[in-house]
Formats: structure tokens, sequence, C-alpha cells
């Protein structure tokens, strides 16, 4: 019984609502620019030249190396040198410091005799993530740092070749640069954020406005009125997706190794599973500002259990179960692997099957939601 | 001449809001070319009467067709041959006056669209403002555009919900004229109004209060079933008549109007001697008047038993 006139009536009067909408319109289109830049920029989940105290004891030649070493690896910047160690841990109290190193005050001596002396860092690991990728380079650098000065009668003191030698490859982004990540998850949060926003008000606002009762007087049929609401989004949707890779390319030259074409065929599905979404949280508000309430309801473990802000396999086992009933999470493994490792169709096919699953159940709540009277 | 064909009838259509029975055991029979009108209190249950007959809401309980349709099985149909015009304006404001008669032609799927909707825009009057968005339209206007996108496909029956609300007298003089020519035409319309003066346009009446039927017929008809007597008390000071007479044996019901009051009454002749005595006592002229219809609308609506809430224990 679906009939194309009454399909076309809606999607007609839908593109019609959003570009007279002027202040929408122009958010949609804004908001993935302005987010883009915003977290792009902003975001670094591999923080450099972090302030540091040295509490040295001695000033000797082996010091000054262990020193100049840690400021070489770029993790670290010596901004105060105090004189105690009260006054370094005032410095790490206030912040103004992110680490404390303290060289011990017979450092040379205990070297020269082979005696291995204690050398204290201190982080503020109250934030891991800042702190992590810092103190992981110092055990690094531990080794090889004074092997310059041990020269002479101390060259027994080098540190020994290890028996095997560790080679590590940054496989798809070896520089480590966060906006390679950040970037193509964008896409996804951008387009969850929007998409579901846009249908939840958009039927919602017929309800509210009292447009639904002379809609529901009329034959249209639900699926006419869903499909018809869904698919001028869907083109809203694409418009976002390419503004967010022209800019990607430009602003940070993000690789897209594989197949734009695969891209643009699996995004039909996130868009749409995102809309269903929408569209069922608008059968279940009474009004435009719970719309709003639910999609952050939903926008907010989107965004924090998918893997877009956190390390998906850092997560306890139960949220990554409730990570994996979301479609933000399977699309953002899909956009990563496209855009960065160049997957191809059988290397996602199964996250594909995932976000088809999730339409298919969301559609059907959807429609299932979906009242043809006003009872 | 054999009667028009029934394109309502309905017997013992009963609506609940949770335990608020909203419409009662409604029965209603509406000939084809008929303007029937359909009065009540605010919340007597009317809209929930007209949204039942075009299937926005399921009954409880009841049963009838609908242009020959069953209303419980083939609303879509009806749907599909009825306007309905809502209380509230339900066009789209955002969408322009001609953006809004384009969908709803396309939502009924008319084949020659562009010239119903111009030749509506025509008969509006409104074909150069056509691009006028309908947000912007006067409250008159937006209850002509209303009406236009109803009848953009011909349907058989017209539902309209107090299409006349807040709409000044010219106004509402031209919309009656206008349905008077579609139910000439052999379109039926039912349509609820508060105005006493379109209830006499109406060629029948029902009356409902409570979710229940008070009276229907003609005007006449529902007059005279009432019973009523009424008195005219004509000259100074009514306010103190007024005050005198309430509570007066026979004096049911006392209602001024403008220079003059109006005392009505089911037992004529308690009511006659009380008025006769208290218009005498001021000097005043007393005569017996035919009740009018808001007079009875007045006397049925304070008869009528009072709303009934049904709990669902009681039943089981």
């Amino acid at each position: 019984m679906f009939a194309w006139s009454r399909f076309a009536a809606v999607v007609v009067k839908e593109f019609v609502q959003v570009r007279r909408d002027r202040l929408t319109f122009a958010m949609m289109i804004g908001m993935p620019v302005m987010q883009l830049v915003l977290f792009g920029f902003a975001i670094n989940m591999d923080p450099k030249s972090l302030p540091m105290a040295v509490v040295a004891a001695e000033s000797s030649p082996f010091s000054r190396s262990l020193v100049r070493s840690l400021e070489a690896s770029g993790y670290f910047r010596v901004v105060a040198q105090p004189a105690t160690a009260a006054g370094a841990e005032a410095l790490m109290a206030e912040g103004d410091v992110q680490f404390v190193l303290h060289v011990p005050a017979d450092f040379s001596r205990k070297i020269a005799r082979g005696e291995r002396p204690v050398v204290l860092v201190e982080a503020d690991a109250s934030d891991p993530a800042a702190t992590g990728n810092a103190l992981s380079a110092i055990q690094a650098l531990n080794y090889s740092a004074l092997d310059r000065d041990l020269a002479g009668p101390l060259a027994g003191l080098r540190s020994p070749a290890p028996a095997f030698e560790l080679r590590v490859h940054r496989r798809y982004n070896p520089e480590g640069i966060t906006a390679y990540n950040i970037v193509p998850g964008l896409m996804g949060v951008v387009l969850t954020m929007t998409m579901i926003m846009m249908t939840a008000l958009a039927m919602t606002r017929e309800r509210e406005r009292g447009t639904m009762e002379n809609l529901l007087a009329t034959p249209v049929r639900p699926f006419e009125v869903m499909a018809g609401k869904i698919v001028p989004y869907i083109l809203i949707g694409y418009v976002q997706v390419v503004v967010i890779l022209v800019a990607s390319q430009l602003l940070f030259r993000v690789p897209m190794v594989g197949s734009l074409a695969l891209l643009s065929s699996i995004l039909v599905l996130f868009i749409a599973a995102n809309l269903a979404v929408g569209f069922t949280f608008s059968t279940l508000a009474r009004n435009q500002l719970q719309a709003m309430q639910m999609t952050f309801f939903f926008f907010l473990p989107s965004m924090l259990l998918s893997g877009f802000m956190f390390p998906f396999r850092g997560m306890p086992g139960w949220a990554q179960a409730i990570g994996e009933v979301l479609p933000l999470t399977h699309f953002l493994r899909i956009v990563r692997g496209i855009m960065l490792k160049g997957n191809q169709w059988d290397d996602i096919a199964l996250e594909v099957a995932a976000l088809a699953a999730f339409l298919l159940a969301a559609g059907a709540v959807a429609m299932a939601r979906y009242r043809e009277t006003l009872d | 001449m054999a009667e028009a064909a029934l394109v309502i009838d309905v017997e013992g259509l009963t609506k609940r809001f949770d335990d608020k029975v909203v419409v009662d055991r409604f029965a209603l029979q509406v000939r084809q070319g008929q303007i029937y009108g359909f009065l009540g209190p605010n919340g007597s249950g009317k809209t929930t009467t007209i949204r039942m007959l075009c299937g926005l809401l399921t009954p409880d309980g009841g049963r009838g067709t609908c242009l020959g349709f069953d209303i419980l099985r083939e609303s879509a149909r009806i749907k599909r041959e009825v306007g309905y015009m809502t209380q509230r304006f339900s066009l789209y404001e955002d969408l322009s006056i001609a953006e809004n008669l384009e969908f709803t032609g396309r939502i009924y799927g008319l084949a020659d669209r562009r010239r119903r909707v111009d030749e509506a825009l025509e008969r509006l009057g409104l074909g150069k403002r056509r691009g006028q968005l309908a947000g912007t339209l006067s409250g008159g206007w937006k209850q002509r555009l209303a009406l236009a996108a109803c009848l953009l496909h011909d349907p058989r029956l017209l539902l309209l919900d107090e299409p006349t609300a807040g709409v000044d007298p010219g106004a509402r003089r031209e919309f009656w004229e206008h349905l008077h020519q579609l139910a000439h035409g052999g379109m039926t319309v039912l349509v609820s109004t508060h105005y006493m003066d379109e209830a006499e346009r109406c060629h029948a009446l029902a009356y409902i209060a409570y979710g229940k039927l008070l009276a229907s017929g003609t005007a006449a008809e529902v007059v005279a079933g009432a019973r009523l007597h009424t008195w005219a008390i004509e000259g100074e000071d009514l306010a103190a008549v007024a005050a005198e007479l309430r509570g007066a044996p026979g004096a049911d019901m006392i209602v001024p109007f403008g220079a003059r009051l109006h005392v009505s009454g089911t037992d004529a002749e308690t009511l006659a001697s009380s008025v006769s005595a208290a218009a005498a006592r001021r000097g005043l002229r007393a005569t017996s008047v035919d009740p009018g219809l808001e007079d009875v609308f007045i006397h049925l609506m304070r008869h009528a038993p009072e709303p009934v809430t049904v709990a669902g224990r009681a039943e089981g």
C-alpha cells in the first residue's frame, strides 16, 4: 500500500521546512566544521613538553646528561630547579609542574663505584592519560642516558646490549598524530548528534504544533511518513560528511587510504540507523524538550563508550557490551579502518552487519511505536 | 420522496481516557446533504466524537459506519473521502499557502494537482499571495485556507471542529454561505460550534454534554422537546428582579439578555405565577415567549447528569 505520491509529499515538505529554518540549516553545516576545528586542533592524546622540576643534590656531568636526555625525548621541559624536595612538592601540589626529578647527592660517586644509584621521578598521575606516554619514554631512556659519559675506565659500566632487539612498527599512524584518530571519528559523532536530534525534533514538532492531527487524518501511511522524513536528512548527512572530509584533508591531512565509494555506501546505513533512533525518540517524547533530552541520553554513551574518546579495549566487559550495541562503535571501526588502514569490504563485513542489524531493530521499534491514531 | 442516504450512522459509541468516560454510548445519524450542528459545553466530547468518526481515535465501544465504511475496520477508506478541519490551525505555518495546498494534493494523490491548487487559490482570492507563509495569515484567512485544504480532494463528508472560533462575524457569514452551497451540491457537513446563530443555520442539531447525547433533531424539535416555558421581563432594574426570582418556585433558570430577562422553567403554572408576581411588584411587564435555543441549551446543560467515572473494578 506504499504510494510514491504520498512519500514524495512528505519528502518535499520536509525539504522546504529544513530550507526555511535557516538557523538549523546553518547549524547542520556549521557544527561539523566547528567541532572539527575545535576537537581536531585541541585534542592531543600524546602531550609533550610537560613541565618538570629538577631537585639536583649534586651538579655533575652525569646529572646534567640525565636531564638533557630527558628533555631530548620531547616530553619534558625543565621549568624549575628548587633547592629542596619540599619546594618541589609545593610546585607539584599547585600544579606548576607535572614531574619532579630527584638526583641524589652521591649520584656520580655511586655510578663510579658501580652501585646503581636510585633516581626518583615523581609524576602527578592524577590524570593518567597526561603522564602515561611521558613515563614510558623515561623507561626507554633509562639505560642509555649516560653511555656517552661513561668513557675510559668507566666504559665497563655502560648498559650491556640486550640479548635480543625489540623493534616496534607503529602501523597506520606512525607519528601517533591524534587528529588521524579524532577526525574520522568526529564524522560519526557529528552524524549521531545531528541525525538523531533532527528527526526526533521534526516529528515531535508536528505533534507540538498540532499538525500531526491533520497528517493523521489524511490517508498517509506510517512507513511513508517515516521514509519521507528520513530521506531529506540522509542527504543532509552526506553534506556533513563532505564538509568533514574536505576539511580533514585541508586542515589535518588525514590520509584516505581506502575506498571512498565503500565508505559512502556504508554511510547510508549508519545515517539511517541514527535516524531510526531519532524517529523512535520522537514517538516517545511529548515535546521538543524531551526529545532533546533523549537525544543527549543516547549521545553521551555513544561518545564515551564507542571508542571515540577513550580506548574501547580499556573498558570492562559490561561497558564493551553496551558499546557494541551502539551504532557509533561499529561505524568508528569502519571509518577508521577504511581511512587509515585501507580496509576492504571483507575486513569490515561484520561491523556492517552489526549496523544493519541495529537499523532493522531500531526501524522496527519506530514503526511499532508510530501511532496512526491520537489514542 | 425517499430520504437521502445515511452518511454517518453510529450507535453506542464510547470512548474512555483512563477511567473517565468522555463519550458515553453516543448515537448519531446524519443524512447526505445535511449540515449537522454539534453543540455542547467545552469538554463535552464533541472533538472526541469527531475524531472517532474519522479514525483518529479508536472507540472503546460501539459500532457504525461513516460513508458506508466501518468506522472500526475501514478508517483508511474513510480518511480518503473525509475532509477534517481541526479546531486548531493544523496546516504548516512554515510552508507557504500554495505549498500547503500542494502538500495536501500530493498526500491525497490527486492527478490534476496543479489545476486544483490553482483553482483553490483563485476561489480563495489568494492567487497573488500564494507564496506567503501560512503562519503570517490572520485568523480568518487561516480558516479559509484550512477549509480550502479540506476540500481539495472533493470529500463526500466534511467534519469541522469549531471552524469559526475566533473569526469575525463577516467572515463567519461568508463561511456559512459557503457551507450551504457545498451541502446543496450534495456534500454532508458535521460542524461543531458554540454560536447560537450558527446552530440555527444547521439542518439538524445534536446537543451533547458530559459525553452524552441530550437532545437531537431540527432546532424546532429540540426546543419543543425540552418542554420549556419562558417568560420575558422588560424594564428597569432587572438585576433586582433576577435576585428576587432566584429560588422562587418554578423559576428554574434566569438568564439576562441585555434589556430583557428570560425566566424559564418546566412547570408552566408555578412559573407563571412566580413571574407575574415578581413583575407586578415593580410594575414591569412580563410576557410569555417561545424559548430560544440558548435557553434550551442552558437548561439541558444544567439538568445533565454529572460526569460519570467508571472504575474498572466495579465491572469485574
